[in-house]
């Protein structure tokens, strides 16, 4: 008898409260933002992302030389050369965001605290979003800083068809946007490929192959068109189509929509850890 | 009171043995008994093959990079790919004998403007006949290397600095006896000097001396576009004044027949090439180079077969980084060097487990790669450059070693980081990203890729390198188009060298840290 009227009591306590998944949710966002905050190796590994895509990017704009007008180099994507070495760092945070857990067996205690998986997977996602968002927008701003400054000493005057970086300028926002997103992208690509295959050292591997590998071996595929296809289709060429600020005619694939192909890259990497993830015993 | 004498205890078991090569065995174990490590290194060897054989251009396409796939190529009396093309205006010489002209000017157009490429050259030339790719010997006068004398191709003698004019004329003389021919320049006619004697097997008892013109069409590369850097180049045109030109064993009593050798496409008479005859003065127009063939000559290099040693590289780092990382994850390292505390030589006994493993499956996947390749490219039509068998077991051999290499610096990368990610993304962007900067995407300009490929561990893949850079020829050697700044042990060497200083590093660390 006053079990029952417990038991009423309780539901009407959660009839006012929002509902349970929003609760959910916000809960494991606050226990991932802490998971992730206090683990040391977070924080180095961010700086890294700021510091190496800067530092490359100085020496990418020392190396460039436009000696005369129409030299067909892109200050943009020169300035942003070092998203190529930045974002397998970022490949490293995001896979490990989900296979530490599995390394050191956290994960059942996670998912014990939080029996709805997805729900973790997706609060992991969020905040690694976040942070990298934070961290590739410094990144960025920094390079476009560093191109700013030193690319004209390089040849990259008005004179010769190159006004000095600017976010005022249409696609050098694109560019600069764009590349942030990918960096984004990238981490969602990487925790996806982790959550599926729980090992770190495999998932890095197989993201880094996806990566680097292609445009190697598109180089093999003499065959135009399947070339073509290649580069439509690689996550790095593609998506990096986002930097271009100038000759957007002889691209592969059209700046967003390339970015749309990273994006198809990560969703369907997400999807699938996500299947996994349900269905398997953790 | 006395006590009993106590004897200590000592067991009747012999001591094992703890030397080196138990710690070998030890480690094979580990390695071995790990079932998705084996199934990396099969697949580490099938993707090598796997993804060299996408590989299936036909001839006649256009790269992505701008060349040509060569459907042939001709072949010099070494055995090497060749060009041969340039304007002749020749007599036949039977037996011995010797021609001798004076040259007092070389002018030229490229690009359709007046100017000489650096190795526009004119001058006089034997050559066993007048089919492309047979032998010869030739004295010219070069518009940015002085006097010359090359022969068969490949060998390019120097003589005598400074551009030619009619104020200061050239003379140049060339004397055939039996199989040596001897080249001679002189300032005056009258004091020779020897610039080289060379001796060309076989040539036959007649053959064809004249007057020669050639310039090879400008090439300039461009560094960056994300779909490879291209060459763009127009024709060259060379223009040549003789005179004094004296055949002594026939004493002109010929008549000069002019050829265009290896002619482009029949056009020459549009553009100017030909040559004119009056009053013992030649003027002679040519285009084309006699040299050996560049990459963008036609024709595909064997180590376009190995591509997809890329695919096996990553395989093989993940694998070795994990030989060591794995121990530190369960807590299996303490056992380990409990079981044998000479931490140094411990980790000496897995370098030489996976760089052997590695080298092994490497070997068979390059070996597989290159054959299976070779036959393929055969079959759709493609000229394959011609390479000794020596270097193609070098081609092999050191794939399989620059993978073995790689397999130890990620293992000591393992050792020094303690994080299988960490250690996998350090050595994969040590090795695969300066190549793909450098060689695949041509972001950076062509002297810092060229500096990237001489500093960076991605210059051990210079061992694959069968293309050679021969200072006579006017060519883009750019890393896009396949030319390492290295020579190929030398890169190897840069390689190894990363791998030594990782795995002292981690030897150094591994004594002094707490495992």
């Amino acid at each position: 008898m006053s079990q029952a009227l417990h038991a009423d009591r309780e539901k009407e306590k959660m009839s006012d409260a929002p509902p349970a998944s929003w609760t959910s949710m916000r809960e494991a966002m606050h226990a991932e933002w802490t998971k992730l905050r206090t683990v040391p190796g977070t924080i180095w590994l961010l700086l890294a992302v700021i510091a190496l895509t800067a530092a490359l990017g100085v020496v990418a704009d020392a190396a460039a030389k436009c000696p005369s007008s129409g030299c067909g180099i892109d200050p943009a994507r020169t300035s942003f050369t070092g998203i190529y070495l930045s974002q397998a760092i970022v490949a490293i945070l995001a896979v490990l965001a989900i296979s530490s857990e599995y390394s050191s067996g956290m994960i059942r205690a996670t998912f014990t605290a939080m029996p709805r998986r997805t729900t973790v997977l997706a609060a992991k996602a969020v905040i690694l979003t976040g942070q990298v968002l934070a961290a590739g927008t410094v990144a960025v701003l920094g390079s476009l800083l560093a191109g700013r400054l030193i690319l004209p000493g390089h040849g990259f005057t008005a004179a010769h068809g190159y006004p000095p970086l600017s976010l005022g300028d249409g696609p050098v926002l694109r560019a600069a946007a764009g590349t942030v997103l990918y960096l984004a992208l990238i981490a969602l690509l990487s925790l996806g490929v982790a959550t599926a295959v729980r090992d770190s050292a495999a998932a890095i591997g197989i993201v880094l192959g996806l990566l680097y590998l292609i445009p190697i071996i598109a180089t093999a595929v003499n065959v135009p068109n399947w070339h073509r296809h290649l580069q439509q289709i690689a996550p790095m060429t593609a998506g990096l189509a986002i930097q271009a600020t100038t000759g957007l005619r002889s691209l592969p694939i059209s700046p967003w929509a390339g970015l749309g192909v990273l994006a198809a890259w990560a969703a369907a990497a997400l999807l699938t850890g996500c299947l996994l993830l349900t269905l398997r015993d953790a | 009171m006395t006590s009993p004498t106590i004897t200590p205890y000592s067991s009747d078991l012999q001591a094992g043995r703890d030397g080196f090569a138990q710690l070998l065995r030890a480690e094979w174990t580990k390695f071995r008994t790990v079932r998705g490590w084996l199934i990396a290194m099969i697949i580490a060897a099938l993707v090598t093959v796997g993804i060299g054989l996408l590989n299936h251009s036909s001839c006649g396409t256009v790269t992505p990079g701008g060349l040509t796939v060569g459907c042939s190529a001709l072949v010099g009396p070494g055995g090497e790919a060749v060009t041969d093309s340039f304007y002749f205006v020749h007599q036949p010489l039977a037996g011995n004998g010797s021609i001798t002209v004076r040259v007092s000017s070389l002018t030229g157009q490229s690009r359709g403007q007046a100017g000489l490429q650096p190795w526009s050259k004119a001058g006089i030339i034997i050559k066993a006949s007048t089919r492309p790719g047979s032998a010869y010997a030739a004295m010219m006068v070069t518009a940015g290397h002085g006097v010359r004398m090359q022969y068969d191709y490949t060998g390019d003698i120097a003589g005598t600095p400074g551009a030619v004019s009619a104020a200061s004329p050239r003379w140049l003389r060339l004397t055939r006896s039996g199989d040596t021919v001897t080249g001679y320049e002189s300032a005056d006619g009258t004091r020779w000097t020897t610039v080289g004697t060379v001796h060309l097997a076989g040539l036959p008892a007649t053959v064809q001396a004249g007057l020669f013109a050639a310039s090879p069409g400008s090439s300039q590369s461009t560094s960056q576009s994300i779909s490879g850097g291209g060459a763009a180049g127009g024709i060259g045109l060379a223009t040549a004044i003789f005179d004094h030109v004296s055949l002594p064993a026939q004493q002109a009593g010929g008549t000069w027949a002019g050829d265009d050798v290896g002619g482009n496409a029949g056009n020459g008479a549009a553009v100017g090439i030909g040559f004119h005859h009056a009053g013992g003065t030649f003027t002679v127009t040519g285009s084309g180079d006699i040299a050996p063939a560049s990459a963008d000559g036609g024709g595909t290099p064997i180590e376009q077969t190995l591509l997809g040693a890329f695919g096996g590289l990553i395989a093989v780092i993940v694998v070795a980084a994990m030989f060591m990382t794995a121990e530190y994850r369960r807590g299996l390292i303490r056992i380990t060097l409990t079981a044998s505390p000479r931490r140094g030589q411990v980790l000496a006994a897995k370098a030489v487990v996976i760089g052997s493993v590695t080298f092994i499956a490497g070997l068979a996947g390059s070996a597989a790669a290159v054959l299976l390749g070779e036959r393929l490219l055969r079959s759709n039509g493609n000229y394959i450059l011609p390479v000794s068998t020596l270097t193609e077991i070098r081609v092999i051999a050191g794939t399989a070693a620059v993978l073995a290499v790689a397999a130890v610096l990620a293992l000591a990368l393992g050792a020094l980081l303690r994080s299988s990610a960490a250690a996998i993304t350090a050595a994969i962007t040590a090795i695969v990203l300066p190549y793909l900067f450098a060689n695949t995407l041509a972001v950076l300009p062509a002297g810092a890729a060229d500096w990237v490929l001489r500093v960076t561990p991605a210059a051990g893949f210079a061992i694959q390198q069968t293309l050679v850079q021969y200072p006579q020829v006017t060519a883009s050697y750019t890393p896009a188009n396949g030319y390492y700044p290295l020579a190929p042990w030398a890169g190897f060497a840069v390689l190894c060298g990363y791998a030594v200083l990782a795995l002292g590093l981690a030897v150094i660390l591994i004594r002094r840290r707490d495992a």
